[in-house]
């Protein structure tokens, strides 16, 4: 008995009972239709933030400073990296120093405490691009330069909650008080987010220079409120660099010549660290992985249950013909031609599943993809949401469900096989 | 070597709780290629068990059965599938054909686990179908043929195989008088046309047919020969059954 006689014949006994056999897909069905959706959603994901970090700059690497603990004044200072830069040309391309401010915003007579104050330089805005190294884009005015940031200029550029919210729309030439010292809006960004107050649209841009004399200032004050005299509070620096390498494939060399340059003066690597955004992409692609792995695992029990439907049908099916068994041994089939036709017979039913579900899950993805990927698309700050399965996907879901009708057919395909003849074919 | 299907002092015994019963009791027989012999008997006669194991669908306790010289009782399973396959040709009393499959397919099934070709495979069928005049229904499904006809295409698929035996195992009991006799014609046409034909039936009438008779009475053998001879359709009184429908008595 060859392959194609076997699935002619188990088309055909699908076509008898197609309710039956409807009823016994089903769990197949279900079962890889949600394993496509999963997959197709994951990838969906993944597609989208790799698109953020695409246009991130899959060349920005972050540079994080936290001294080295034991009192020392060691530090980088941003005129070190600047030489670093300047030494491989071919390597990094741009640092830009960043240094997180504890001040709080003062507009009006009224404090707004959850602003992020960020000092940077101006190389953080690529005018090439029209956006910083993080992704933002200017919806007015503009960005910091070098004059300011030399100059310790008072300029601001901030974020769509202050522009819209505090200052009322008409931002650019308005006055803000940071940290008790008044600063001119010189650009607002883009809204990024909801613009909100504590949002990512909640921020705002000083040169880093300032940033760092608001810091002093403010430790300055701590220690003389407690009654530490004499103390400038230590020396304050920067607490990071983002730092731009020429393109991707240069990110790992520029991470090294950093990591490098930073050990020389620490001495230490817990003092620092430095992560490429590649690395921060694969990190975030693992997790997406790893989430996707797991749920995938809870769908295939569907396809566990709708493996054991197929032997519970197969077993029935196997009863019901034994005459036909008999038939077919008394003309001279072997275990084996009786064995391969239940098994291909299960297996058919469990391919017809398993193509029925790949195309229900493509359709739900699809329709999944649609429904969510406007709301993905805003949380995520631009991108496209492509919800569609992998082809390896859909070649491996297919053969699953192909494997789980073989594997679960075998057990009543066997029981089949080895039916004493004479009594199956006085089988009532 | 010599005879196509020989039983030497053949015993089958089945264990019916602490009772064994010998549904074979020591039988001996030969049957020779040409031949058309009926083995008749009663109910619990034997001769359903002689038919299994003749068509190599069950084994012999004790003694041996040989079929073209071949000692079956030391086969495994699917060695006897292969001997069903390429030496006999089995004729059943409910005909036996799958429903699903139309008549071209049943009678191509003994072909298909042979082994052969799709090409030879219709045309062994065809010819078949056409020896017993049914070439015209190749397409219908036997459930679109009346009683005869279907007995017909198992006939037709016991021939496809060209067996050395055809085994055919009470053929007209489902069918009225008139078609039992054309079934029966058909099977000595058959034999006339060379093939050896092995009838089991429990019916006299029907047994005087064939050309031999061996009748059987709780596992023997109490009669083997011609079948014109009226010492053959005697049925010993103390068989205690009664007589069936068709026996003569003399």
């Amino acid at each position: 008995m060859n392959f194609s006689q076997a699935f002619k014949l188990a088309v055909k006994s699908l076509r008898t009972s197609k309710m039956r056999a409807f009823l016994t897909m089903l769990g197949i069905v279900i079962g890889v239709a949600a394993v496509i959706v999963i997959i197709s959603l994951g990838h969906g994901m993944e597609g989208m933030m790799n698109q953020q970090f695409d246009k991130l700059g899959a060349n920005l690497i972050q540079v994080r400073i936290y001294g080295a603990g034991d009192g020392s004044t060691r530090t980088v200072s941003p005129e070190d990296l600047y030489a670093l830069a300047k030494k491989y040309p071919q390597y990094i391309s741009g640092v830009s120093p960043y240094v997180i401010s504890q001040t709080k915003v003062r507009f009006n007579g009224e404090d707004y405490q959850h602003t992020s104050i960020y000092g940077v330089s101006e190389i953080l805005f690529n005018s090439d691009k029209g956006h910083t190294i993080d992704g933002e884009s200017l919806r007015e005015g503009r960005f910091l330069q070098y004059i300011d940031v030399s100059r310790h200029q008072n300029v601001c550029v901030v974020g769509t909650f202050l522009a819209d919210q505090v200052l009322g729309g008409d931002a650019l030439g308005k006055t803000l008080s940071i940290g008790g010292v008044p600063y001119t809006v010189i650009g607002v960004l883009n809204k990024s987010a909801d613009s909100a107050e504590g949002s990512q649209d909640d921020q705002l841009y000083i040169p880093y220079s300032n940033a760092i004399r608001i810091n002093a200032a403010a430790a300055a004050d701590k220690a003389a409120a407690a009654g530490i005299t004499g103390g400038t509070g230590g020396t304050y620096s920067v607490d990071g660099y983002l730092v731009t390498s020429t393109d991707r494939n240069t990110a790992a060399a520029a991470k090294g010549l950093i990591e490098n340059r930073l050990f020389r003066t620490f001495q230490d690597t817990d003092a620092y660290f430095v992560v490429t955004a590649s690395e921060m992409m694969d990190s975030m692609n693992a997790m997406v992985g790893t989430m996707m792995v797991v749920l995938v695992a809870i769908a295939a029990i569907s396809l566990l249950v709708g493996g054991i439907g197929i032997m519970n049908i197969m077993l029935v099916s196997v009863t019901e013909r034994t005459r036909e068994i008999g038939i077919r041994k008394s003309l001279g089939a072997k275990r084996r031609d009786i064995r391969s036709q239940f098994i291909i017979e299960a297996g058919t039913t469990s391919a017809i599943g398993g193509l029925l579900g790949i195309l229900l899950g493509i359709l739900l993805a699809s329709a999944a993809g649609m429904a969510i990927g406007g709301y993905m698309s805003a949380q995520m700050g631009g991108g496209t949401f492509n919800a569609v399965p992998t082809p390896a996907a859909i070649g491996v879901s297919f053969g699953v469900s192909v494997g789980i009708g073989i594997l679960f057919g075998y057990l009543p395909a066997n029981k089949a096989a080895k039916l004493n003849p004479i009594d199956a074919l006085r089988y009532e | 070597m010599g005879h196509l299907i020989e039983f030497r002092d053949v015993y089958k015994i089945y264990q019916m709780g602490t009772e064994a019963v010998h549904a074979l009791d020591g039988v001996s027989l030969a049957i020779d290629q040409g031949e058309f012999v009926a083995i008749v008997g009663q109910s619990g006669s034997g001769k359903s068990t002689a038919m299994n194991i003749i068509g190599c669908l069950d084994v012999p306790t004790s003694g041996s059965y040989h079929l073209e010289g071949i000692d079956v009782s030391t086969l495994d399973d699917d060695q006897q599938a292969v001997i069903r396959n390429k030496l006999l040709g089995f004729v059943f009393q409910q005909y036996n054909l799958i429903p699903k499959l139309n008549v071209l397919e049943n009678v191509e099934l003994p072909l298909l686990y042979a082994g052969l070709p799709a090409g030879e495979r219709r045309q062994r069928a065809v010819q078949a179908l056409e020896r017993v005049s049914l070439a015209d229904k190749i397409r219908n499904l036997p459930s679109q043929l009346s009683g005869g006809q279907q007995q017909r295409v198992s006939i037709a698929r016991a021939l496809a195989g060209h067996p050395s035996v055809i085994l055919a195992d009470e053929p007209t009991g489902a069918l009225d008088s008139h078609t039992g006799r054309e079934v029966l014609g058909f099977l000595q046409k058959l034999n006339a046309e060379g093939d050896t034909v092995v009838l089991i039936t429990h019916d006299n009438s029907i047994a005087v047919r064939a050309k031999r008779i061996v009748r059987l009475q709780d596992g023997r053998v109490i009669y083997d020969g011609d079948a014109s001879d009226p010492r053959a359709v005697v049925q010993p009184a103390d068989s205690g059954a009664g007589a069936d429908a068709g026996e003569v008595r003399i």
